[in-house]
């Protein structure tokens, strides 16, 4: 009688942590082919291609941002788990916090040495 | 009856704990994530001071002399299959492998031993030419930001050799499950951070 209460709740508690821990090798391997082809890209248009300087900085700035993501999803696993996404909230907030500081300090550090 | 109301009691104490437990733990995943999120915002700040003074080399070497590209080409390879590697040893804990587990954390560690070793040596060499953090503002930002980088990197690998005596003398509880998985989620925020070290740092600088 004791024993299997705690044998039932062993159990949810393993099937919970299958549930929240999709992660399968599939899912691994996909992220790592498109993060090793979203490191290639870059490195070709770099050495390889005769593109417009800005051309080039928005090209390897969009595959750094879709590297991002899809580290994000295949290897972080940022859609899983229950419950309210509290993860996703603070990371978004985090990024947004970033991305202000750094463009506007850039902005402004410009602006400043036009201004003088 | 007394003794069958404290058997109760105390079974029931037994479970509400071992939710309780669960509950911390990803209470704890959670904090972990927080702790990742704040850690953006430091390297963000740290970025933005590196565009910001990405220019003012004051006479002293640019980017573009300074950095060997076979040597950061290798480092980004290397950190993204280490962030890999780490994935696979969070499947191998999923399945229960306790040896197939502590198997990737050392290929990752190994992978992670190596990108730092090839940035000392990238560092020694910039300092051989004579680019120390005191010749330009460019150059202090760069090892700052770069270091700060390498440093997370080189504290994770401890941690791991931690983890990994950890996981030899308990075996897979749901507190090493916990941070096996905190540990790859630091692994993988590292790898991102690289990416955009590679991209802003070195791609831009040797263009």
């Amino acid at each position: 009688m004791s024993q299997h209460p705690a044998g039932a709740a062993d159990h949810g508690h393993g099937h919970h942590d299958e549930h929240e821990n999709h992660g399968s090798l599939k899912a691994y391997v996909i992220g790592f082919i498109l993060s090793i082809v979203l490191t290639v890209i870059p490195l070709l248009v770099v050495f390889q291609t005769n593109m417009s300087k800005n051309g080039i900085i928005i090209t390897i700035v969009t595959m750094a941002v879709i590297q991002l993501l899809v580290q994000l999803l295949f290897f972080m696993h940022i859609r899983e788990g229950e419950g309210p996404k509290y993860n996703v909230m603070t990371l978004i907030l985090g990024l947004f916090i970033v991305v202000v500081i750094v463009a506007s300090s850039v902005w402004i550090m410009s602006f400043n040495s036009v201004v003088q | 009856m007394q003794h069958a109301i404290e058997h109760n009691h105390s079974k029931h104490a037994a479970d509400s704990h071992d939710h309780g437990h669960h509950d911390q733990e990803s209470m704890k995943v959670l904090g972990f994530w927080i702790f990742l999120v704040t850690d953006c915002l430091l390297f963000g700040t740290l970025f933005a001071t590196y565009i910001v003074l990405k220019g003012h080399v004051d006479g002293g070497p640019t980017g573009k002399e300074l950095f060997e590209i076979p040597g950061f080409v290798a480092e980004t390879f290397i950190l993204l299959t280490s962030s890999f590697t780490s994935g696979l040893a969070v499947l191998a804990m999923n399945k229960g492998k306790v040896n197939q587990l502590i198997g990737w954390l050392i290929v990752t560690a190994v992978l992670g031993a190596s990108f730092v070793g090839l940035e000392i040596n990238e560092f020694v060499n910039m300092v051989h030419e004579g680019a120390t953090i005191s010749t330009s503002a460019f150059l202090t930002a760069f090892f700052t930001l770069v270091g700060t980088h390498g440093l997370h990197v080189s504290v994770g690998l401890i941690w791991m050799i931690g983890l990994m005596v950890q996981l030899k003398m308990r075996g897979i509880t749901s507190v090493t499950r916990r941070k096996i998985t905190v540990i790859s989620l630091y692994w993988h925020f590292l790898d991102v951070v690289w990416i955009f070290l590679f991209t802003i740092v070195y791609l831009m600088g040797v263009m």
